[in-house]
């Protein structure tokens, strides 16, 4: 597709969205413009990232992924600290967010996709990628009808550091704690090593401040899995084949009130749009080459993504809703997953290469 | 799998998801104009109430 023509679809969905839904909405809209098209453009890949830490002690990835991390952390930590409009992405410290982000770590290495992967990579058109995301979708669905079940296994309350130390102390923490990672990736890959890569720079900056102008307009920090779980909600809803006032997690005022409503109106959903539609517009452009795959992988990869989908329900959110939104806006939870999730990789690493992806 | 049916993938991809969206807006509750959230949340004295993934409620 060129450009021009998908240029001017995207804009008159803004324009839909700002008559007939809100302005909030349209500018949602396209900051999740922006963040498929950092995304999609720097091929800014989590996954991609820790893969080549673990397989070739390539720090390139996670280098650029930290000053993300450093960079929405200076943004974000002052201003939930100024403004108490803003909420932090708080997820309760629990053996389902230990488990959870394990098998996330694990099958999005087989998916070849986080969250935010498999939505630009579905943008940007490679096949498995836009298998994966229904999928996902309604895994996450399942990931959230059970998660209260899950939560019984054992929790505490979730730890905002803002809440305990205030603004300047919590920046001080996270800063020192992403230090601290730096250290140890500086430990496994060894001297000698390259450690700056121009893409990946500029995809973090460019995120940070598209992750704070997301936390800034909707008070909430940027999030995927929520939106995907909503979409696969409101269909097994539709179908009759859920009744969400007997679960624990749809029947939440809010929860079930964004199941009456358009998904145009939810934050993560009309972000999600935007993501696909940005990583499309850099497609229009750019070559993108999937290499074909055998049906065992296609079963495989699927199968990854469906658990990719429920597992980061249980870990209160993927690489963006967990790791980056977490950190950034000084959640424990944050830092726990990132950790386990590391774990899953390791054996993920292996699964992928044994399916030979 | 060839470049032909991977775009044929792509266009059953977004016809899928605009699919859904246009029943989505067709079965939802009609949006209220006048309930508009504020454009920027951060000063606006009204808290977020969105849904995020990190909420375990």
């Amino acid at each position: 597709m060129k450009r021009l023509p998908l240029s001017f679809a995207l804009l008159a969905f803004f324009v839909y969205l700002a008559l007939s839904v809100s302005i909030r909405q349209a500018v949602l809209f396209l900051v999740g413009i922006g963040m498929g098209a950092a995304l999609a453009g720097a091929r800014f890949g989590f996954t991609t990232g820790w893969r080549q830490l673990l397989e070739q002690r390539d720090p390139r990835g996670v280098t650029g992924q930290l000053v993300l991390l450093a960079l929405a952390s200076v943004l974000c930590l002052p201003l939930l600290s100024q403004y108490s409009e803003l909420t932090a992405a708080l997820g309760p410290p629990s053996v389902s967010l230990l488990i959870g982000a394990f098998v996330f770590g694990l099958t999005m290495q087989i998916a070849d996709g986080c969250g935010s992967g498999t939505l630009y990579k579905a943008g940007l058109g490679i096949p498995l990628n836009m298998g994966i995301l229904p999928l996902f979708a309604f895994g996450s669905f399942l990931g959230s009808v059970h998660v209260g079940d899950w939560l019984t296994l054992g929790q505490i309350e979730p730890i905002g550091l803002v809440t305990v130390f205030g603004g300047t102390q919590a920046l001080l923490i996270t800063l020192a704690g992403l230090l601290a990672a730096g250290l140890l990736v500086r430990a496994w890959v060894g001297p000698g090593r390259t450690w700056w890569d121009r893409k990946w720079l500029v995809g973090a900056v460019a995120l940070a401040v598209l992750a704070t102008l997301n936390l800034v307009i909707a008070g909430q920090p940027w999030g995927v899995v929520y939106g995907f779980g909503l979409w696969a909600a409101k269909l097994v809803n539709a179908a009759g084949l859920f009744d969400p006032t007997a679960n624990a997690f749809w029947s939440q005022a809010g929860n079930a009130q964004r199941l009456t409503e358009s998904v145009l109106m939810d934050i993560t959903s009309i972000t999600n749009i935007g993501i696909l539609g940005g990583a499309l517009w850099i497609s229009a452009k750019a070559t993108t080459a999937a290499q074909p795959l055998t049906t065992q992988q296609w079963a495989v990869g699927l199968l990854a993504g469906f658990l990719m989908g429920y597992s980061s329900r249980l870990a209160f959110g993927c690489n963006i809703g967990a790791m980056l939104s977490g950190i950034s806006t000084g959640s424990v939870h944050g830092w726990i997953w990132v950790p386990l999730a590391l774990m899953g990789t390791m054996i993920g690493i292996r699964v992928r290469r044994h399916y030979q992806f | 799998m060839t470049k032909i049916s991977n775009t044929k993938l792509s266009v059953v991809f977004w016809s899928v998801l605009v699919l859904f969206l246009v029943w989505d807006t067709v079965v939802s509750a009609p949006i209220d104009l006048r309930n508009e959230p504020p454009l920027i949340a951060a000063g606006s004295g009204k808290a977020s109430v969105g849904g995020h993934c990190a909420i375990a409620k």
